[in-house]
């Protein structure tokens, strides 16, 4: 008796539930659901399929790689039966368990947190290099602060207001 | 040993379907299509390979005719007599040699029209040729078609002859029609030969076969004989007779005791004298049938004497032939068909003597040699009385018994689920032999899934250490996450800043904006050059707010745009008329905006006005060439109005200019 995992959605199947494909090159593919089995016979990619823990792998959604990883892995060769160890062992994976769901879930927070300092970072340097579109050189090197310039509107108006009176 | 089987022989088909078939296989089996087109060696060749063709199958048809008919001289004499007898041999070679003459005449035909189709020299000419010779050839056949006939008629019959093979162990039935001869056969074997009140009704050799001391004997029955001179003998009795000329076999004459066959005992000695010459090194049994209608012993005194004289005969035969000449018990034997008596005891007899006389003869001939010196039986000779019995070593018989006890001590797995309530209530326990460090743990039971994991994946001899190493990793990470929670406050920016991040954001957006609109229209529409400013974009207000918005002082470069841009009329003031000195030629009373353009600067040029004079073209004066100007449009509105062509309007003189057209007059004048 085995769990396997889902080929298309890498979900567990039960025993009991999905079906197997066996392909002529007598490649197996197991899915947990006529969902899955429709998807791969629709011949979609698991990839670009969002649902999917393959996209999310792929995309870095899900965290990929990491110690709690190695612990479990398809051995072939049948050990023989130990009580302390199968003991140690059901106990550990448990901890194990623990770890990796932690891991995990600080993964996704790192993600959605958001990039302010980055945001921040470009800011400051859109500031910096263009700054001379609205103030001008020679008033940015009297005032280097990287604020706007005072509008001055009054001595054009005044102008303006004498050459009509002189036509 | 050939069997003589003469079932095998194919079907001899009758003249018009042996045409039929050979036509319509060439016509299948060769290609059909043909046209008077094609080159000349294809259309020879098409035909002479539908002649051959029609050839080789006759030859091949009438070959095998040929080949399977069995050839009187080469098969054994009895059969070549027989068909003599039933077919007459001189006409059966005729029919086939006819057979045999069609296929060369066949052959001579094909070669003959084949040498002439080489010569052919139109499609006609060559189906002709092809016609003609397959006629000939089917011309030939429609006039062998009563041998033909003939053959399939003994094909037919032939098949039908019983299956004798001449050199093994025979027996031969032979005497007067009704004697009992076919009950005979019928009894001592499966044969079911028709038995009738009437004579002949046998009429033709019917085989049996019979057991006898492990060998297998033939009996034959044949029709019955009269007492006939040979010459005048029928076909039926002739089988008879060939029968018992020329096969090797013990000879049996019924003779019927009581008359009821019609024939008085005197007329069947008679008969059994005129063929007696036949009987020659034949094992000769005289059998008295019919014993129940009348006993031997109840006969005349002269039938009595004709008996022993055939008796006399019979042992005749015995002395040469491997019996004792003093017994006569299988000589003269009586029997009864249908009562049964005596039947098996005269089969026995004549099954002895016929041994007797095949092993004697083949005692006699030289072969026997070779047979007698391949074995030798060699049986050691006693040399006293003492027993002798076969001797086994001691240690091989304490291993048997020891083998035995063994077999009953070991308890099996079936005697335990025998013991414990048999098949369906016991169920064994497969974990009863294990191998493990600790026999405690014989009976666990191991899950194998937990939490969605494999349990067998995760299990590893040292997963403790590993589990430890992993959870100060997991210490460390969280010490570390922690710090950096800390540091994520950050740098802010001040309000103006935000405000001056947004302005420039805001500019940028706008410039994209406005190079997509530009990019995009480029292609459809002319670039209107900036001094027609139709949107009034580029005036001293608009540059004087940018320049303020930014931060300078706009003042400067209002006044440096003002002074640049004069033209105004009402410019007289000193300081203005040096610099107006140059455009002094224009009309003072047309104060529009084009006299404006048309500035001191004069940096750009613009066309001349419609009125004005140029020296060269002959006005007097402007209003003359304005009424010139207005007279020339006014002649060309209407026609313009009307859509006619004018003046202005394209006009081919010739349409085919010869030097454009010179290929295709070319190419019609070839033709």
């Amino acid at each position: 008796m085995r769990i396997e995992k889902c080929w298309f959605c890498s979900s567990t199947i039960y025993p009991g539930h999905g079906i197997q494909f066996v392909r002529n090159d007598a490649k197996i593919f197991r899915f947990c659901r006529s969902k899955c089995h429709k998807n791969f016979k629709m011949k979609r990619n698991p990839r670009k399929v969002k649902w999917t823990k393959a996209y999310r792998r792929l995309h870095g959604k899900d965290m990929t790689q990491d110690s709690t990883f190695e612990f479990e892995r398809k051995r072939n060769r049948p050990e023989r039966y130990d009580r302390n160890l199968t003991e140690n062992t059901l106990k550990a994976i448990k901890t194990i368990d623990k770890v990796r769901s932690r891991r995990e879930a600080k993964h996704i927070e790192k993600r959605k947190k958001g990039k302010k300092a980055q945001v921040m970072r470009e800011a400051v340097k859109e500031l910096e290099q263009s700054i001379s579109l609205v103030k001008a050189p020679s008033v940015l090197k009297e005032d280097p602060s990287l604020t706007l310039p005072k509008i001055k509107v009054k001595v054009s108006q005044a102008q303006a207001e004498n050459q009509p009176m002189e036509e | 040993m050939v069997q003589y089987n003469f079932k095998k022989i194919t079907v001899v088909p009758n003249g018009k379907d042996f045409v039929d078939i050979i036509l319509s296989r060439t016509q299948r089996q060769t290609p059909t299509v043909v046209h008077k087109g094609y080159a000349i060696s294809r259309l020879r060749q098409f035909y002479m390979r539908k002649v051959k063709y029609t050839q080789q199958n006759f030859h091949e048809k009438l070959s095998t005719i040929i080949d399977e008919f069995p050839r009187l001289d080469g098969i054994h004499p009895f059969y070549g007599d027989l068909l003599h007898v039933l077919y007459n041999k001189d006409h059966y070679k005729l029919a086939l040699g006819q057979i045999n003459t069609a296929r060369n005449l066949i052959s001579k035909i094909a070669k003959d029209y084949v040498k002439l189709l080489k010569y052919g020299d139109s499609l006609y000419r060559c189906k002709c040729l092809k016609v003609a010779a397959l006629g000939r050839m089917c011309t030939v056949i429609k006039r062998i078609a009563p041998s033909l006939a003939y053959l399939e008629q003994i094909r037919q019959h032939m098949a039908r002859l019983p299956s004798i093979d001449p050199n093994t162990r025979t027996i031969l039935i032979c005497g007067y029609p009704n004697v009992g001869k076919s009950s005979f056969i019928n009894k001592i074997t499966r044969a079911d030969v028709e038995v009738q009140p009437y004579a002949f009704t046998t009429k033709s050799l019917f085989v049996g076969h019979t057991d006898y001391k492990y060998l297998r004997y033939q009996v034959i029955d044949t029709p019955g004989i009269l007492d006939r001179p040979f010459e005048d003998r029928n076909i039926i009795e002739m089988c008879s007779i060939t029968a018992l000329a020329h096969l090797r076999a013990a000879v049996m004459f019924f003779l019927d005791i009581s008359g009821s066959c019609g024939y008085s005992i005197a007329q069947q000695a008679a008969l059994f004298h005129s063929i007696k010459s036949l009987f020659l090194n034949k094992p000769l049994i005289i059998v008295c049938n019919k014993t129940d209608l009348q006993p031997l012993e109840g006969i005349s005194e002269e039938d009595k004497k004709l008996v022993m004289e055939m008796k006399a005969e019979a042992m005749k035969t015995v002395i040469g032939q491997g019996g004792d000449p003093a017994s006569d018990q299988g000589v003269l034997l009586t029997m009864s068909t249908l009562t049964e008596d005596g039947v098996i005891a005269v089969k026995n007899a004549a099954c002895e003597r016929l041994l007797d006389q095949r092993v004697e003869v083949k005692m006699k001939s030289k072969k026997i040699n070779d047979c007698l010196n391949r074995f030798h039986v060699a049986i050691p000779k006693p040399r006293d009385q003492k027993e002798r019995p076969p001797c086994i070593p001691q240690a091989v018989l304490e291993a048997k018994a020891k083998q035995a006890a063994e077999k009953e001590k070991r308890r099996t797995e079936r005697d335990l689920e025998n013991e414990n309530g048999g098949a369906g209530v016991y169920s064994a326990s497969l974990k009863k032999n294990y191998i493990l460090a600790n026999d405690e743990w014989k009976e666990d039971v191991m899950p194998e899934i937990i939490d969605g994991h494999n349990v067998c994946d995760f299990i590893d001899p040292d997963i403790l250490q590993r589990l430890e190493e992993l959870e100060r990793e997991e210490g460390l990470r969280q010490a570390e996450e922690a710090d950096d929670d800390f540091e994520m406050d950050g740098q802010e920016l001040t309000p103006e800043e935000k405000q001056a991040l947004a302005e420039i954001r805001r500019k940028k957006t706008l410039l994209i904006q406005e190079h997509r609109v530009k990019k995009s229209t480029a292609e459809s529409r002319p670039i209107v050059p900036r001094k027609f400013d139709k949107d009034r974009k580029f005036t001293t207000h608009r540059m004087g707010r940018q320049l303020s918005s930014l931060g300078l002082d706009p003042s400067l470069a209002i006044n440096r745009a003002h002074s640049k841009s004069r033209g105004r009329k009402r410019e007289r003031s000193p300081e203005r008329g040096a610099n107006s000195g140059d455009d002094m030629d224009m009309d003072v009373d047309t104060p529009n905006k084009k006299l404006r353009l048309r500035s001191s600067s004069r940096s750009r040029s613009t066309s001349r006005p419609p009125g004005e004079i140029v020296p060269g073209e002959g006005f007097k004066d402007s209003s003359q060439k304005v009424k010139a100007v207005k007279l020339a449009k006014k002649s060309a509105k209407k026609r313009n109005k009307n859509a006619r062509r004018g003046e202005a309007d394209r006009v081919i003189p010739t349409l085919k200019p010869k030097f454009v057209f010179r290929e295709a007059l070319y190419r019609k004048r070839r033709r």
